[in-house]
């Protein structure tokens, strides 16, 4: 029977600016081949009326991301959350973040594998 | 791997490794010797404990296969790619040697030494050209079109630099008492959160909107902050001047502006002659008058009275200086000449940019400038950032004085939240910079005299202590006035990365009878040196940060193959060229530097950083209030008057325009209607990327994976009206020549412009010629000329030119 997840990452995409180093701190802290890596960062760019438009970038967790247990294990923050150069990750308990989701807007809440 | 075994070492970023201009506080984990992790200081007040991508791919930096680990000694014809690996010693001796030779045949002048981007080599490679006993030190962009024109410009009109506010001054940075959050902030053309440029944290300005600082982002491109902002003013790149001087109109015609600022810390009330234009001076009033003092017009007695500019005050007491005089003054020779004030001419000049002439000029359409020019005038504080493309057009200057007069007519100069003066920390100056002595300098002005560009422009010999690079160039070539023979490159790539026209910078190596390359890795160039020195990264060297606040120690990590770092390996030839050399160790040369602090090397390794205290003249705020500016200790500014100068006395001495204004670019499509025919699309270049610095790090697989071809970025329009789907090989071309891109369709470039990414060239491909790392391939420098620099030796059009595009047959291969 699959685990029923407990932890997360919320992520407040207002303030990620695709700066990449979520990517390479995790490449960092498990020495990824390229290629592969826990978490990625995806480019949108949304057409908006009065020729307006806006770019935002989310980091996404892979297929890869076990939300650093051999961190968290030691009360360490997950590579990619510690170095958020936008301070705009937060990892914690599912619970508690998505209370927090509700505390502003352009927020999402992952729980990954 | 076992935790015991693994030692923290904690030190500061400042390139080579990250690129950067450096500052963040980082802890490398060693074990056996090796870097294993680096990871943000949480501790450290600048960072608090982030990091970005290229500092943390650093394990794949120092053990990268391709390192440069040992001296390399040419072995067969230049270019050839044959090499033999030789001792530190024998190097030392091979270049001391020749080096000798041609300061013995042609004079110490005839080498150049060369750097690129502004980090820790500057004090480095001028200690060696001052030692050797050459004042040719080079920044290799066109225009020295980085930093050192804006640094020039704020010296002119007030003596000083300044940066936004992010409470960097203190250790508790946002939280100290003493900080206040900008209300408003500018952006202008700046994408700082991707790679940290003109020593700043660029992430700082996202903290400050997370506490509500409101954003103007002026930008051709949607750039993250335009897509954020409250007002995003679209501009046709090289109109920057135009809009500023739109801004200036509406905060003067509105009455927006601080009376008081501009009564007490501007030159507003000196008097201008109508007659010749120029400022009237107490010499022209009599005889033995000085031409250093300056004239306004008293209300109180309707008679002219003499600014002292020594004294920084009227000659005579309590009087009161028109701001506005219509005036006739009677000169020593008993004729008499009508003059206006500084700040009549100012507003005349501003009354040349109504709001429909600079939506004309910008695109910027006319409603949005002046709801962003008063949203800025009325947040308080408020504060303007800028970046590189404003050095990036030959009119650089007079954009300047414009940006920097709606600072200082909004009183935002050096208050919490505001522009704040960027002192070096404790006033410990390395070596010369724009504004600032060092402790590494020349050894006389006899030794500057034959500086290129000393003798043609102004601010060459006022406070820019470089050669002027496009008349390096030439004389390369034409050895008028007097030939150049050796040219000493140090971690610069000029025909990679910071070269305009790079095959005229690779004629120009072939030329030479000696060239000396110091890198980390190979690359397109140091294939062209004779001796090729290998340098270490930040974390293989120890050094110190003054600039700005904290002062900072770099603390060795590792060490890396027979690698040294910049200081070691200059300092060694330093004192083999010079008898008299001042230092007999490094230490002593650092504890030299920093002394202004009062502590020594070992005591700042200690401490990691440091912080001046309150009072000190590199601790905000007010200063020109409080007579901290100044050597003299008199309120006021460090500038010829001591104010503030609205009307540029530098500039009037060297006979420019004295007034902000806007000049049309030399590459637009206004400018030469006749070439855009042809190429009919605006070129920039130069978009950050947060994977690369430059035209480094193409060589990192975690980076290069972010960012793994050449990308010229095409609106959706554009790419459709020229048959291009997203992610086909396109040429990008003018009658320069052409290089080759990815094509990147994307909303973020409006359909009259393209946007290709600099610095690219292949470290997978073959180094030798004619291959050269297939630095023909994509390198977008191909398509700007040098000798555009603007009439003060300042300044490249490298935001602003023109082009055509089209489809590569055979996806480019």
């Amino acid at each position: 029977m699959a685990r029923k997840p407990e932890y997360g990452l919320l992520i407040d995409y207002e303030y990620c600016t695709g700066c990449y180093t979520c990517q390479v701190a995790c490449a960092q802290e498990y020495q990824w081949p390229t290629g592969m890596g826990g978490i990625q960062v995806l480019e949108v760019v949304q057409k908006l009326p009065n020729d307006k438009a806006y770019l935002a970038y989310l980091p996404f967790p892979t297929e890869l991301c076990t939300l650093c247990a051999p961190r968290t294990k030691k009360g360490l923050e997950p590579a990619c959350v510690k170095h958020c150069m936008a301070g705009c990750m937060k990892y914690g308990r599912l619970e508690d973040l998505s209370k927090e989701l509700g505390n502003k807007s352009r927020m999402v809440l992952w729980s990954p594998r | 791997m076992s935790a015991q075994n693994v030692r923290i070492v904690r030190t500061t970023t400042w390139s080579a490794g990250p690129g950067c201009h450096g500052g963040c506080g980082v802890l490398a984990h060693i074990e056996d010797g090796k870097l294993i992790k680096l990871e943000g200081d949480p501790d450290h007040p600048w960072n608090q404990g982030r990091l970005c991508a290229r500092a943390l791919a650093m394990t794949q930096y120092v053990e990268h296969p391709k390192r440069l680990r040992r001296p390399l000694k040419r072995v067969g014809k230049r270019g050839d790619g044959h090499w033999e690996e030789i001792s530190w010693d024998e190097a030392f001796d091979l270049v001391e040697k020749k080096m000798r030779a041609i300061r013995e045949d042609y004079g110490p002048e005839s080498v150049i030494f060369s750097m690129g981007t502004g980090r820790d080599i500057g004090p480095w490679i001028c200690m060696l050209a001052y030692a050797f006993g050459s004042p040719n030190v080079m920044f290799a962009l066109s225009g020295n079109a980085c930093y050192t024109p804006r640094f020039a410009a704020l010296d002119t009109v007030q003596g000083d630099y300044c940066v936004f506010d992010a409470g960097q001054w203190f250790a508790d940075r946002y939280d100290d008492p003493r900080f206040e959050m900008p209300a408003c902030m500018i952006v202008w053309g700046y994408n700082i959160p991707a790679t940290c440029p003109d020593n700043l944290f660029g992430h700082w300005i996202i903290d400050l909107m997370k506490r509500g600082t409101k954003i103007i982002s002026i930008d051709p491109r949607l750039s993250w902050f335009a897509s954020r902002a409250k007002h995003w003013l679209r501009l046709r790149p090289g109109t920057d001047a135009a809009l500023a001087m739109g801004f200036l109109n509406v905060i003067i015609k509105e009455d927006l502006y601080d009376y008081e600022f501009l009564e007490k810390w501007t030159n507003a009330a000196h008097l201008v002659r109508k007659d010749t234009g120029k400022l009237l001076r107490e010499s022209d009033l009599a005889t033995g008058g000085s031409r250093e003092n300056f004239v306004a017009w008293d209300d109180a007695t309707n008679q002219a009275a003499v600014w002292d500019a020594g004294q920084v005050e009227y000659k005579t007491p309590d009087i009161k200086p028109a701001l506005s005089s219509d005036c006739e003054v009677s000169l020593a020779d008993g004729s008499t000449v009508a003059c206006r004030t500084v700040w009549d001419a100012f507003r005349a000049e501003v009354d040349n940019y109504p709001l429909d002439k600079v939506e004309e000029i910008t695109g910027v359409p006319a409603g949005d400038i002046a709801q962003a020019a008063r949203f800025y005038a009325r947040s308080k504080p408020a504060s303007i950032h800028w970046g590189v493309p404003i050095d990036m057009t030959p009119a650089v200057t007079p954009l300047c004085q414009a940006i920097a007069a709606l600072w200082a007519l909004t009183a935002n100069l050096d208050i919490p939240g505001g522009n704040v003066i960027s002192r070096f920390a404790f006033d410990a100056v390395a070596y010369a910079l724009p504004g600032a002595e060092g402790v590494i300098k020349l050894k006389s002005k006899e030794q500057d005299k034959t500086r290129i560009g000393a003798d043609r422009y102004g601010p060459f010999n006022t406070f820019i202590w470089r050669c002027q690079t496009d008349l390096a160039l030439e004389q390369i070539f034409t050895d008028d006035p007097y030939p150049i023979k050796g040219l000493w490159i140090q971690t610069c790539n000029l025909l990679g990365g910071i070269g305009l026209d790079p095959k005229k910078w690779r004629e120009a190596l072939k030329k030479l009878d000696l060239v000396v390359a110091v890198d980390l890795f190979m690359n397109s160039t140091t294939q062209y040196a004779d001796v090729v020195l290998p340098a270490a990264s930040f974390l293989e060297k120890e050094g110190v940060r003054t600039w700005w606040v904290p002062l900072q120690s770099i603390n060795r990590a590792i060490s890396v193959g027979e690698c040294r770092s910049d200081v070691e390996i200059n300092f060694e030839l330093a004192r083999r060229f010079d008898p008299d050399f001042k230092w007999k160790t490094i230490h002593e040369l650092f504890n030299d530097i920093i002394k202004p602090s009062g502590l020594t090397f070992k005591e700042l390794q200690a401490r990691g950083w440091a912080f001046p205290p309150e009072g000190h003249p590199s601790c905000p705020y007010r200063r020109h209030e409080k007579g901290l500016l100044r050597a003299d200790k008199k309120p006021g500014f460090q500038t010829l008057t001591g104010r503030f100068e609205l009307y540029s006395t530098l500039r009037e001495d060297w006979g420019l325009e004295p007034l902000p204004h806007h000049e049309e670019p030399p590459f637009t499509p206004v400018s030469r209607p006749d070439l855009a025919k042809d190429y009919p699309l605006i070129l920039s270049t130069g978009r950050r990327s947060p994977a690369f610095f430059h035209a480094e790090h193409r060589m990192i697989p975690w980076l290069r994976q972010i960012e793994p071809d050449p990308v010229v970025e095409i609106h959706p329009d554009t790419a459709a009206e020229h048959g291009i789907g997203n992610g086909e090989w396109v040429w990008v071309e003018n009658w320069m020549g052409r290089a080759k891109f990815k094509a990147k369709v994307t909303l973020v470039v409006p359909p009259w412009m393209v946007m290709a990414t600099h610095g690219w060239w292949f470290p997978e491909k073959s180094g030798p010629e004619p291959t050269l790392y297939g630095v023909w391939e994509s390198n977008i420098n191909q398509l700007i000329p040098m000798n555009a620099q603007g009439k003060d030796g300042l300044g490249a059009p490298i935001k602003h030119l023109l082009c055509k595009i089209y489809k590569v047959d055979g996806r480019g291969k």
